[in-house]
Formats: C-alpha cells, structure tokens, sequence
C-alpha cells in the first residue's frame, strides 16, 4: 500500500489525470515550468483543496473520508514565501502546541533549533528582526514541532542564500533519513539529484516523467 | 411644549438649502445631482410617511402593533447590512438573529431597568436607534471579513495546514472584524458631547427638555448603542466566517 497515491486526478483546468504512488520514506523532487501545477499537486496532497475529478488515497484510505485536521496534522506543508503569525518567534513555536491543548516540549524546540542552526534564544526574537532565511528555517521548525509523515515543501529555499539553503537541505535530509517521506517542489536540478530518490516532472498540469535515481 | 415646532413653510424654505449642494456638485463635475435629487425626494416620502404611521401606532397603543413595527424595522435594517456581505450565505438571516439578539438583550436590560416602558412612543425611538447602529456596524464585519479573507488567505492557509481547525485559522480576522464594527460606536461614546451633540440629544433640546435631562438620556442611548452593536457584531462574525470554507475545512 502506498502512502499517497493518486488516481486519474483532476483539478480545474490546473492539473489533467494526474497517476502516482509515493512510498513511505520517499524523497520526490518535484520539478516543473512555473505555473505549471507544481503548488496545486502539494495543496492537494495536504488536502487544503480537493481533487475535482479522480481519487487520491492517503495510507489506501480516501482522502474524501478522511477527517482533514487529522490529515494535516500527519501531511505538513511549508509554503514558499514563510508567513509567521503575530510579533515574536515564541508565538509562532507555541501555535502547534496550542492547537493542541499541549504545554510546549523544550526539548524538541531546542532540538530543532539545532538542526535548523539556530540559537535557541531566537525564541525571543521579534519577527519584524528575522531575515528571509532565518524567518523560513522558523516556518519550517514550526511545521516540524509534531514529526509529520509526510513533508511538503513548495521551494522553500528559492529566496535563500547558499548557505541558508545548505542548513535546510541537510535539516531535511536527516528528516527523510529518520523515515519522513519529502514531497519538495523546486527549480533547483542539482538539489534535486543530490538528496531525492525520484525525480517527477510535471509540465502544463500534465507528468511528463517520472524518474527513479536511487 | 415651549420646544421647536416648523411650519410647512419654514421647511420650503429650509429645503432651498438643497441647492447648495446641486450647485457645488454641478460645478465641481461631482455628477451627484441625480442622486442628491433622489436621495432627498426618497427622505421627504420616507419621513413622512413613516411620521404618519408613529402617530397611527402611538395613537394605537398595542404592544402587537408596536413589536410588528418593530420587527419590520429589524428586517429591512437586515436585508441591507447582507448587503454589504454578498459572499457571505445565508446573510440575511446571519444578521436577522444578530440584530434580533443584540437589540433584544439590550432593550430587555433597558425594560427591566424600568429606563423605558413598552410603550410606542418610547420603544421605537429607542430601538430605531440601535437597530440602526447594528446594521452599521454588522455592513463593516462583513466587508471586513471578506477583505480579510481575501489579503490573508495564505496566513489562514498556514494554519489550516498546521493541522489548526477552521477557527483557530481565523480568529485574528474574526476580532479584528468585530472590532471594526464596534470602533465608530466606541469613537462616537469617546467624542459624544465633545464634538458632537447627539441626534437624540439635540431633539430633545429642540423640544424644550433641559440639557441636563436629555443627558441623562443620552447617556442611557450610549450604553444601549455600545452593547447592541457589541452583541450582534460578535454574533454576525462568528455566524459568518464558516460561510469562507466548505465541508472540507478547505478556504473557498
């Protein structure tokens, strides 16, 4: 059974039957022209919009049956441009915990903050003093507070410099490497044949290829 | 009653000041004067029809005549503030209840409070007025919602994704929402008697009561106008917001 698989998906006019299975512990680099559906394939992964013709199956359940807030908590997805919520850093940390009624986990924080290389007094940081780079390794902390299944990545180091970009790549790869299956959109082809075992193509809503590498 | 009283005359004559404003938007290529023309025709009519019915319903004295009355206000004052939300379904009756509920625990308070007695003369000035602010107040939730809803779609997106459930997504738009209804009533109490003496204020001076009489009024009307339109804009935005997902707790 595969983690996610879609079958003869549609949406709008976006995206056209649409057929894959991503296993567990995947790495699929999703590459494509812009505008080319890439961001629709992930939003519809993560259920924030629902195919409008064909199924997707999450763990060989259909996502329609599915509860979507449980869905969500199990498929993360980053978007490109980071959005932090309120003035500081701590607000944004503590937003997955208070969602779920759960006192923070320090430990984890701290951890995180590790492996995204930061300090852990960032935590106090007003956000308006945040760089680009260091607001999205936040966005991603965030995301990563409760270990997803899967990680969705929509170009997230396309505004970041080489060595933000390096910090993220290694952070996620030592994710894949622990058994979380990545999902990253990106223009980047180098990146792609670096870290990810599959190689998916999607141009004009269409997959033009899918390829293993390792 | 050694108040104002203005003879059909004085208001021909009050009317000319009409003009003024025909000749500056004629001149200053404003293409207003349709509107003003209309917009005062509908006054005259609108007034004084409504003038001949009060004095039908006071001169009646039934309490169903007065809550049908009422009622009848609450509905039109409805069905223009979903105007201001036509993204919103079910608008009409999101504002129905909202108006229902704000007006109706405050003039209960009011009636309890033994400040006015359910009497026409007493309840349909009352009522008009917070009615009247209630809808204000609800057109401004609703075209901030939707605004919100709009310019921070990728925010509530993030959160939907975050594994939050579709009102910890919204709740900053929802608040700030509810306060932009209540701000012109909080900044009209602020400023009451310091830039502006009041509608109802001003009426009851006009009509011979002491200034401090009316004040007391006045007061009264503050309160009552603040915890109307508190109550039906918390109620309007949180009846509201859903209508911006659908059954899959996915932003429309």
């Amino acid at each position: 059974m595969s983690q996610i698989e879609f079958q003869n998906v549609f949406y709008k006019t976006v995206l056209k039957n649409i057929s894959l299975k991503v296993e567990k512990g995947d790495y699929v680099s999703v590459i494509g022209s812009s505008g080319s559906g890439k961001s629709t394939f992930l939003k519809l992964c993560c259920h924030l919009i629902s195919p409008t013709k064909g199924n997707i199956l999450i763990n060989g359940n259909d996502v329609m049956k599915n509860n979507p807030i449980e869905l969500r908590k199990k498929i993360s997805y980053c978007f490109q441009t980071p959005i932090l919520f309120g003035d500081t850093v701590m607000e944004n940390i503590n937003y997955p915990y208070s969602i779920r009624n759960k006192t923070m986990d320090m430990e984890r924080v701290n951890m995180l903050f590790s492996r995204f290389n930061m300090e852990p007094e960032y935590i106090d940081r007003e956000i308006k003093n945040l760089s680009g780079g260091e607001k999205q390794r936040i966005a991603l902390i965030r995301t990563l507070l409760f270990r997803p299944e899967v990680l969705l990545l929509d170009e997230v180091t396309s505004a970041l410099d080489v060595d933000n970009t390096l910090i993220v790549e290694n952070a996620v790869n030592d994710l894949n490497n622990e058994g979380v299956t990545i999902l990253w959109v990106t223009h980047n082809l180098e990146q792609s044949r670096k870290y990810a075992n599959k190689l998916l193509t999607i141009d004009n809503g269409e997959i033009t290829s899918l390829e293993v590498l390792k | 009653m050694n108040g104002a009283n203005i003879s059909i005359n004085s208001l021909v004559i009050a009317s000319s000041l009409v003009f003024i404003s025909l000749i500056f938007s004629y001149f200053q290529k404003l293409k207003l004067e349709k509107e003003i023309i209309i917009s005062v025709v509908r006054a005259i009519l609108q007034l004084f029809a409504v003038g001949y019915i009060l004095q039908y319903i006071f001169g009646l004295e039934s309490p169903i005549f007065t809550t049908l009355f009422l009622l009848f206000m609450t509905i039109n004052a409805s069905y223009n503030a979903s105007k201001r939300g036509k993204e919103i379904k079910n608008g009409f009756i999101i504002s129905l209840v909202s108006i229902i509920s704000g007006a109706g625990i405050t003039l209960f308070v009011l009636l309890l409070s033994k400040a006015i007695k359910y009497t026409p003369e007493q309840i349909i000035p009352v009522s008009g007025m917070i009615i009247s602010n209630s809808m204000v107040a609800l057109g401004l939730c609703y075209r901030q919602l939707t605004a919100e809803f709009k310019s921070r779609r990728e925010e509530v997106e993030t959160k939907l994704s975050l594994g939050a459930d579709i009102l910890p997504s919204s709740i900053d738009i929802i608040r700030n929402s509810i306060r932009t209804g209540m701000i012109p009533t909080i900044d009209s109490a602020k400023t009451v008697g310091v830039v502006s003496l009041p509608g109802m204020m001003t009426g009851l001076i006009l009509a011979g009561t002491s200034p401090v009489q009316a004040v007391r009024y006045q007061i009264m009307v503050t309160f009552m106008i603040l915890s109307t339109t508190a109550i039906a804009s918390f109620m309007a935005c949180y009846l509201s917001y859903r209508n911006f997902f659908n059954e899959r707790k996915q932003l429309i």
